[in-house]
């Protein structure tokens, strides 16, 4: 628990002035090394590792948007590293640790803030799930607690922890570690040290397919061309789908809206983020004061980025039972993002079938706590040509051997 | 929110169906032919287009019947919704 650090963020620092440009807009060349599809975080930590790491440099980020647009923007940006399986853990807490050192590393402040995360219990089978999961987190070395309902409201004492309410809290997870980042900081912090590094960042060039020769990926068509690469990599998540559709290569995903909205600023009320998998409630308080409350996924396929309003009324609903005050809060925004769900809840990374293609989605509601992680372990397989060891339980076979890396108790939002 | 024409009671609130995901999803005909990668295909493969969608909705507040409807996945509007068994109509 780490209340006095939430404080002193707010006492010793302060939001930065608008930045100058951080980047230069890049035309595209003929071709590239590599070409990274998408420059949300993903793509854009990619691209940073691929120069740092790897020493290639000869890269482009091509974005059918603007930079850092898509669910980069959308998040609530929550990090944690807590769930289940031994394959997760060692990604995700590979990224939390890069986190832990990630301002150092890009020169750059994204106020990652490591105010905790609370995974609440409504039932006797959350419960089994959260003390179960605290235990394999344990034992991979990850930061766990379980915790009693009393010492659940000493972490949050806003929360109602009576028994007469629809989704008594019978306990939680804690994961001390975990915490919140500005999203967009994330963001401009990669792209400016990945440009400073010679990586092209392309922004309104919608790739309409990829390019190839047998069975070899040459590069990729844009709406501004074609550009050819030595190889491609593909993150641009929900619609991952839609890109590699041109190559007939299926990727068992299905896409969803997932809506989160902010509230206007209040005061400090709530200086650790609580989570709540079976009511779809995740809230935290961003540094400038607002609530940022996450939703869970709209029920059908649906590439429109907005969400359906019987979700976020049950979510209100349930947010201001377990938060009472929440009640006097104003809605000042609700939007969506759309997200690419596996079967089981983790993630696609490594080779394709083509030789040169290169696939990172499948995260679902949960990628942007991957950011630094997925982009190291991306960037170490595309440069070698082979799955990073952290990388390898989460191949695209893994659907055909059955070995399923099922992650829907730790996901957080139900699929 | 969807407003969806169910084939027996009529156009119903979204919040009264179960969605089922894809339509015209068939099990695969003989079985014990079928290798792993087919049963890849069969259980966790599925269409995922941006663009007109057949999907299955179970009327669950209602009829309880299941039916197949014809969708844009864009702007969600609704091309077509016609029983299961029936062939997907041609609509875009």
């Amino acid at each position: 628990m780490s209340p006095d650090r939430v404080s002193d963020w707010q006492v010793t620092k302060r939001l930065p002035e608008q930045p100058d440009f951080l980047w230069a807009e890049a035309e595209p060349k003929p071709s590239y090394d590599v070409i990274v599809v998408g420059a949300g975080g993903h793509g854009l930590a990619t691209a940073y590792y691929l120069a740092k790491n790897h020493g290639i440099t000869d890269v482009a980020v091509v974005e059918r948007g603007w930079l850092g647009g898509g669910n980069m923007a959308r998040n609530t940006t929550i990090i944690r590293s807590n769930y289940l399986w031994d394959e997760s853990a060692g990604i995700y807490e590979h990224a939390l640790k890069l986190w832990e050192g990630l301002e150092a590393d890009l020169d750059c402040e994204v106020a990652f803030s490591q105010r905790g995360v609370l995974n609440l219990a409504h039932s006797l089978g959350d419960v089994r799930e959260g003390r179960r999961r605290v235990n394999a987190n344990q034992l991979n070395g990850i930061d766990a607690q379980w915790l009693t309902p009393d010492e659940v409201q000493k972490i949050a004492p806003i929360l109602n922890i009576s028994a007469d309410v629809r989704y008594p809290v019978l306990g939680a997870t804690f994961q001390s570690r975990a915490g919140i980042a500005k999203h967009d900081w994330v963001a401009w912090g990669y792209a400016r040290a990945a440009h400073a590094m010679g990586v092209d960042l392309i922004q309104g060039c919608e790739v309409t397919g990829v390019l190839r020769e047998a069975d070899r990926v040459v590069g990729v068509d844009t709406l501004r061309g074609p550009i050819r690469a030595g190889r491609v990599a593909l993150a641009a998540a929900g619609h991952s789908s839609v890109v590699t559709a041109s190559l007939g290569l299926r990727l068992p995903l299905q896409s969803y809206p997932l809506q989160a909205l902010v509230s206007e600023l209040l005061e400090q009320v709530l200086d650790t983020v609580v989570m709540s998998n079976a009511v779809h409630v995740y809230v935290s308080q961003a540094h400038k004061g607002e609530l940022v409350m996450g939703a869970g996924i709209d029920s059908f396929v649906g590439y429109g980025q907005r969400g359906s309003f019987p979700v976020i009324e049950h979510q209100m609903a349930a947010a201001i039972e377990l938060f009472p005050i929440f009640a006097r809060a104003h809605v000042l925004r609700t939007w969506g993002g759309i997200v690419d769900v596996t079967p089981d809840a983790s993630p696609i990374i490594g080779l394709t079938p083509y030789a040169g293609l290169y696939v990172n989605c499948g995260w679902g509601t949960g990628g942007f706590k991957a950011t630094p992680g997925i982009g190291s372990v991306f960037a170490d397989t595309i440069a070698h040509d082979r799955p990073h060891p952290l990388a390898e339980p989460f191949s695209l076979s893994r659907f055909e051997s059955g070995a399923l890396i099922d992650e829907h108790g730790a996901a957080a939002v139900a699929h | 929110m969807l407003s969806i024409p169910c084939p027996w009671c009529g156009p119903r609130d979204e919040t009264e169906f179960s969605y089922g995901g894809q339509a015209h999803v068939a099990y695969p005909g003989e079985p014990s032919t079928v290798d792993d990668s087919g049963w890849a295909a069969y259980l966790f493969f599925r269409e995922n287009p941006r663009g007109w969608f057949a999907e299955r909705w179970m009327h669950r507040a209602g009829c309880q019947r299941w039916c197949n409807v014809v969708r844009h996945t864009v702007t969600y509007e609704i091309a077509a919704s016609y029983q299961p068994g029936a062939p997907r109509p041609d609509v875009a």
